[in-house]
């Protein structure tokens, strides 16, 4: 009785919040509303007995791929006045997809039932006195197991094709070397000059000339005090 | 428990079926936001979990449920890729309007 | 071995004269084709009398075999009995004497006639491949290859666009009857199974009864093929309905119209009837057709002739009635008497156009009558020899013409049937007619005030001897061929002089029963013919002014004959002008819209269907994205429905 009601409230509300989702104006908005969503979904696989993967749902897809989406939203700045034009262009062709997307599926789902034998051709029945849990990881570890470490490449080729899409080597960032800093000695630092009264820079010796030209992006100051950094050998 | 639901199989695929619509839609609906489409292929990989798992307990068979993990894994990867594409792609072009992705003209 | 040599010697001089006379030069390239045509002809008329006096005999001269393709065998053979034999030498002599005078009438020409002399000895070839042919392939070889040269020697002054618009006129027309010639060419193959006239001559009678249904209707073999073998030769011949091609031939030059259309070509139709006699003489209904359009051609040409101004077309006119009444005798199954009519038609018409080339030569090239007149003191050899070719012609003894027209009109007014009497009163009227024209040009063009202007006047001058030399050869031969020949070709013992050669039907005697004539009804033909000449002395010598007050009176008939009894405007209405218009519907529907349409179109198929299809390549990422969405929509749609 309960299950009932609750399914159908927590169907409502995902339906409603998926409808949002896609409708909200502020993208943000959108993940919010999505993250709501995947509650729900959660519930209702609850509610269908599939403790476990509820709750793998709110982990991973609330935790971690609604989190991901919101960083991303939050990060790309996007002037959501703009998006505000261009909505109504392309729905009706939308509308007619989904209506015959929602007719084929009733089609399908209306002239549908079990086989006879459908109970035989389990290929994991569940077992009437483990927790789902415990029953998922029996089976998951075992028979499926080269799937699982499959589902696990896949995730570390996704992992390292995110960074090498977004990893940015940036020249222009001069980083600190510490070791190198305090393993400085004053030789390499300081030399010791005898000027006349009067003498200019060229007269002294030490006037570097400017390094050959530099390729775009670095500013003038910058390979200045390089050369400034280098001074010539011979004084 | 073969059929040890609460609730009838069908309301279960009736859900799934609009979540998918719904889905299709967004993808139609959103040509200024490409995260936006990202979002709307999530709620399409919800509406598959949600078959998958309503299946399982109405059948008793756990490979749905096993079935419904690894496609949440490939969800979760794909949404990182395609993001990190879309980041990427902000930075070259300065815009996610999905009218402007069209370098591949021709 | 005379007849083969009849024959080739002409060849080898229209080849020398073709593929060398550009080299070698107009003068020896006539000699050299005039001393072709002189060996042709000693060896014609040789040939013809040994065979006439009986020291040689009937046979046949194999050349080569030509195809052999299953049950068809046809060779290359020259058949020499008194037909072919007669003919040969006709030809050759005739050919000859034009040859001769073809060197003084294109005297002037300001091109080189090396071309002109070739196309004459070709045809002389191709005639007398056709008179001298023993199959009935060989013998439409002969037939095409003179239809060919009469285009080419038509067209002969090509840059005239009336020449060449005439030419094409009398190789379309001479098509249209070729076409049922050669649907008969193919009856008589599958009807006896060769194309040899021995075999088929041998094996008419057991086809007798045969009868061939087309569209329902029964009709006997023979008939058919009497019939379209007479349409053939009603093209060749210029009868009524297919006769259009011969007054438009006259712009060729005029030894052209003496040889091809006066001598030999069109009596190429009337060839063809006797020597097929065997089969015509088992076909009473074709002959009858023969016997009806002869006697219709002989009378309509007439009229036509009687109010033309142009020398050489009432000269034409005139061979188209002529050729009428030899038509009008083989109907009646009076053979031998056509081939009389043939060979003395030949000399006497061929020197009337030859003369009349003279007159025209005299007046600077002017043909038409109104300008002549009062020449007969200039040209007085023409003058004579016209003299003597106008009376051979209107049937005056003892000229030629006299005993082949009488002999015609005997056998038709003697022959019995409707169809044969109506010829015989249509044969009479021409003869007045025909008395009646050929003085009118006479006194028009040599009697009477000049009307030519003083320069024209001034420059009237008799032919050189190269060209009056054959003209009084012919006006000799147009003098003694008929009481020479009639003897031998319509006398008693016609039967024993052309052998198998004709044959008519066993128990009739067509020659003989010309005697049974009435005598009250024999010498008509003659008192018309002097009526004619009465009248014509009538009305342009005494008495001028008549024929000009009946044109005003009758002006509605005068221009109905003038214009040819508007056969060429009905053509041209009836199939001319319906022909050009689906040829132009061919043309820019059919070729232009439709078949060059289909590698056009194909091209701009292919371009327009890969503009529309680069439209897919938007480079829009969000369409791609539907595209895939849609598809997968319609994969599941077929799926459901199909699979």
């Amino acid at each position: 009785m309960i299950a009932t009601i609750g399914f159908y409230v927590f169907a409502v509300i995902l339906l409603i919040s998926a409808a949002m989702v896609v409708s909200a104006r502020n993208p943000v908005h959108s993940v919010l509303f999505l993250i709501l969503a995947f509650f729900n979904a959660a519930a209702l696989f609850l509610i269908a007995g599939a403790e476990f993967l509820a709750m793998i749902l709110v982990i991973v897809y609330v935790g971690a791929v609604a989190v991901l989406f919101l960083f991303v939203v939050m990060m790309l700045d996007v002037n959501f006045a703009e998006l505000r034009e261009g909505f109504q262009r392309y729905t009706p062709v939308g509308a007619a997809v989904g209506l015959v997307l929602l007719a084929e599926l009733a089609l399908v789902l209306g002239g549908w039932h079990f086989h006879p034998e459908a109970a035989a051709l389990r290929l994991s029945p569940t077992p009437a006195n483990l927790s789902n849990t415990a029953a998922l990881g029996n089976i998951l570890y075992t028979r499926y197991i080269f799937l699982f470490q499959a589902a696990g490449l896949i995730l570390l080729v996704a992992m390292i094709g995110a960074i090498v899409l977004t990893l940015r080597d940036r020249r222009a960032v001069r980083r600190q070397n510490i070791a190198e800093q305090t393993a400085r000695e004053k030789v390499q630092t300081l030399a010791m000059v005898e000027v006349a009264i009067g003498a200019g820079i060229s007269e002294t010796g030490i006037l570097v000339p400017l390094p050959p030209a530099e390729p775009a992006g670095r500013p003038a100051h910058e390979a200045e005090r390089d050369a400034l950094a280098h001074p010539a050998e011979g004084h | 428990m073969p059929g040890g639901m609460p609730v009838g199989l069908g309301h279960f695929l009736a859900v799934g079926a609009i979540l998918l619509v719904l889905g299709v839609f967004g993808i139609f609906l959103n040509r200024k936001n490409v995260i936006v489409i990202l979002m709307s292929v999530e709620l399409i990989l919800l509406a598959v979990n949600l078959n998958l798992v309503a299946f399982s307990a109405a059948l008793g068979d756990l490979v749905g449920q096993v079935f419904a993990m690894f496609v949440l894994t490939v969800a979760a990867a794909e949404a990182a890729i395609g993001l990190a594409i879309v980041v990427v792609y902000f930075r070259n072009r300065g815009s996610i309007e999905v009218e402007d992705v069209n370098l591949m003209k021709g | 071995m005379l007849p083969a040599i009849a024959v080739f010697a002409p060849l080898l001089g229209a080849a020398v004269a073709g593929l060398l006379g550009w080299a070698i030069g107009d003068r020896p390239s006539q000699v050299i084709t005039i001393l072709c045509m002189i060996v042709a002809a000693i060896a014609g008329v040789s040939n013809a009398v040994l065979l006439i006096s009986g020291a040689s005999g009937a046979s046949v001269i194999p050349i080569l075999t030509w195809i052999t393709a299953g049950s068809l065998s046809v060779s290359w053979a020259l058949k020499v009995d008194t037909l072919s034999a007669v003919m040969l030498a006709m030809v050759t002599t005739v050919s000859m004497l034009i040859h001769v005078y073809s060197v003084g009438y294109m005297a002037h020409e300001k091109k080189r006639t090396a071309r002109f002399f070739c196309y004459l000895s070709l045809f002389t070839f191709a005639m007398l491949m056709l008179v001298s042919a023993d199959n009935i392939l060989q013998l439409f070889f002969g037939w095409e290859g003179v239809g060919l040269m009469s285009y080419l020697l038509i067209g002969y002054w090509y840059e005239r666009p009336s020449a060449c618009a005439a030419a094409i006129k009398a190789f379309v027309v001479n098509r249209v009857a070729d076409l049922f010639f050669a649907v008969g060419i193919a009856l008589l193959f599958s009807t006896f199974g060769s194309l040899s006239f021995a075999d088929i001559f041998a094996a008419v009678p057991q086809h007798v009864n045969d009868h061939y249904t087309l569209f329902g209707t029964s009709f006997p073999v023979l008939e058919v093929l009497g019939v379209l073998l007479f349409i053939g030769a009603m093209g060749k011949s210029a009868q009524l309905f297919l006769h259009t091609w011969l007054p438009d031939a006259m712009e060729g030059p005029t030894p052209v119209s003496a040889l091809i259309h006066a001598a030999t070509m069109v009596t190429a139709g009337v060839f063809l009837m006797a020597r097929m006699s065997p089969l015509m003489e088992y076909a009473p209904g074709a002959l009858g057709l023969v016997t009806f359009i002869g006697g219709s051609t002989a009378l309509f040409a007439g009229t036509i002739g009687c109010v033309q101004n142009d020398i050489k077309k009432v000269i034409a006119y005139s061979t188209c009635s002529q050729l009428g009444y030899m038509f009008l005798a083989a109907g009646v199954s009076a053979f031998p008497v056509a081939i009389f009519h043939l060979i003395t038609h030949a000399f006497f018409k061929s020197l009337l156009f030859l003369g009349a080339g003279s007159v025209i030569h005299a007046m600077s090239d002017e043909q038409d009558m109104r300008r002549m007149g009062g020449l007969w003191r200039k040209i007085p050899i023409t003058y004579a020899v016209m003299w003597i070719g106008f009376l051979a012609l209107s049937g005056i003894p003892p000229f030629a013409g006299y005993y082949s027209k009488d002999a015609i009109l005997d056998a038709a007014a003697t022959a019995g049937s409707g169809l044969a009497q109506y010829g015989y009163i249509c044969g009479v009227a021409a003869a007045f007619l025909t008395a009646f024209y050929s003085f009118r040009v006479l006194f028009m063009t040599f009697h009477g005030r000049p009307r030519a202007d003083q320069h024209v006047l001034a420059h009237v001058h008799e032919s050189p001897p190269v060209m009056t030399v054959p003209l009084i050869l012919l006006a000799i031969g147009a003098t003694i061929a008929g009481f020479a020949l009639r003897g031998l070709f319509i006398g008693h013992d016609w039967q024993g002089f052309w052998g198998s050669s004709i044959f008519t039907l066993a128990g009739t005697n067509p020659i003989a029963r010309m005697e049974t004539l009435s005598a009250w009804l024999h010498p008509l033909p003659l008192i018309v013919g002097l009526l004619g000449i009465a009248t014509a002395y009538l009305f342009y010598i005494v008495r001028p002014e008549i024929p000009v007050w009946l044109a005003e009176q009758f002006r509605p008939v005068y221009l109905f004959l003038l214009n040819k009894w508007y056969f060429d405007e009905l053509y041209d209405m009836v199939f001319v002008r319906p022909t050009m218009r689906l040829a132009r519907l061919l043309w820019q529907v059919g070729d232009a819209t439709v078949i060059d349409g289909v590698p056009n179109g194909i091209a701009v198929l292919a371009t327009d269907s890969s503009a529309e299809a680069v439209k897919l390549q938007s480079g829009s990422v969000a369409q791609y994205a539907f595209a895939m969405v849609i598809g997968v929509v319609v994969l599941i749609a077929i799926f459901l429905l199909v699979g």
